[in-house]
């Protein structure tokens, strides 16, 4: 590289711009690729680009804190991404009144038994204090999750990492699982994909059935909502 | 647009005050979800005297590329992979379980009162 190269590489790496376009260009290239493994489970388009750009940051030696500075922008906007999930929520009132009883009952033992048990097994394997704190959102939507671990003193961008691990498990195992135990309500199999395995389980009960996924969809927003409640409170009672 | 994303952004805004005022232990994204819906709610009460496409339009551009805003977290794995191959086993066992776990018993207590509900309508 001459220097007028290099002095232009250190001006681009400076500004957003450059890492902002390799973040979107990432996510163009993830999702052909997706589309052309037909939108296997495990083909996720997030997690493919994800691979692309830290590929691209290790090709090029950046360290993450310089690639955030001008990725933040894309990041900030999971806030206002979870205000705007009230939007299906007020669209599917009416469903979601009708229902109310099985879905609190659902929400309520489902969110404790999925924070429950991932951080006993967890802590029994010999998992320390601050992982098990970026653990315990794992099945809340990503934005939320990270929130949620940071209050709890964990680690946001470990909480991100196994959010989207849960996400990928629960997109793969909900449709087997549910055949196994003969659960014909599509209501409750979308519900459970969407608590377990928010984003990614709302998105795979779309691709099984419509009634599903709004249900799925509800039940993401409700848990994100419970488990910045009851995550605080089952950390201090198991640990 | 830009009325939607105002609002979107001002209901943020009022949550993260709301949270960071009062030391609820909520993140301020999700009370700002909580305003939205009690505003849209309300409109819907009061028979819709605003025409709320203004804001579920931007709403639904949002959600729909809800996948991509995670890409820069996820980038994040690569200053937590010391982590991640200290502890992979029980991570690995935790997430498998806990989730095969939670998917079987919200579908259950699901249907198990889905299926109560239906009892008590019947006598």
């Amino acid at each position: 590289m001459s220097d007028a190269d290099f002095s232009l590489w250190v001006y681009l790496s400076r500004t957003p711009l450059l890492w902002l376009t390799v973040t979107l260009l990432s996510y163009v290239v993830a999702d052909r690729i997706s589309a052309a493994l037909r939108r296997h489970p495990l083909a996720n388009p997030m997690l493919i680009a994800v691979v692309l750009t830290a590929g691209v940051l290790f090709a090029t030696g950046t360290p993450y804190r310089t690639y955030f500075e001008g990725a933040q922008f894309v990041h900030f906007l999971i806030g206002p991404a979870t205000v705007a999930l009230a939007v299906p929520l007020y669209r599917n009132r009416r469903t979601v009144l009708r229902a109310i009883l099985p879905m609190g009952a659902a929400l309520l033992a489902g969110s404790l038994a999925a924070m429950g048990s991932a951080l006993l097994i967890a802590k029994a394997l010999g998992v320390p204090g601050p992982v098990l704190a970026s653990l315990a959102p794992k099945s809340v939507t990503a934005g939320i999750a990270m929130g949620i671990a940071e209050g709890l003193g964990g680690d946001p961008a470990l909480a991100a990492v196994l959010v989207i691990l849960t996400g990928a498990i629960g997109a793969v195992t909900v449709t087997p699982l549910m055949e196994a135990l003969r659960m014909t309500d599509m209501r409750a199999r979308g519900f459970a994909a969407g608590l377990a395995a928010h984003g990614l389980g709302t998105a795979r009960a779309f691709h099984v059935n419509p009634v599903a996924g709004t249900f799925a969809g509800i039940a993401m927003a409700l848990n994100a909502l419970l488990s910045a409640i009851l995550a605080p409170l089952v950390l201090r009672a198991l640990l | 647009m830009i009325p939607g994303a105002a609002l979107i952004l001002l209901c943020q805004l009022l949550g993260e005050a709301l949270v960071h005022g009062t030391g609820w232990p909520l993140p301020g994204p999700v009370v700002g979800m909580v305003f939205l819906l009690v505003l849209l709610l309300g409109n819907d009460l009061l028979a819709d005297p605003v025409d709320t496409r203004f804001v579920t339009g931007p709403a639904d551009g949002l959600l729909v590329n809800l996948a991509f805003l995670f890409v820069p977290a996820g980038v994040g794995v690569v200053n937590r992979l010391d982590v991640l191959a200290a502890h992979w086993l029980g991570l690995a066992v935790a997430l498998v379980v806990s989730t095969l776990i939670g998917l079987a018993v919200t579908v259950l207590v699901f249907v198990g009162v889905a299926r109560l509900g239906q009892r008590g309508e019947a006598a």
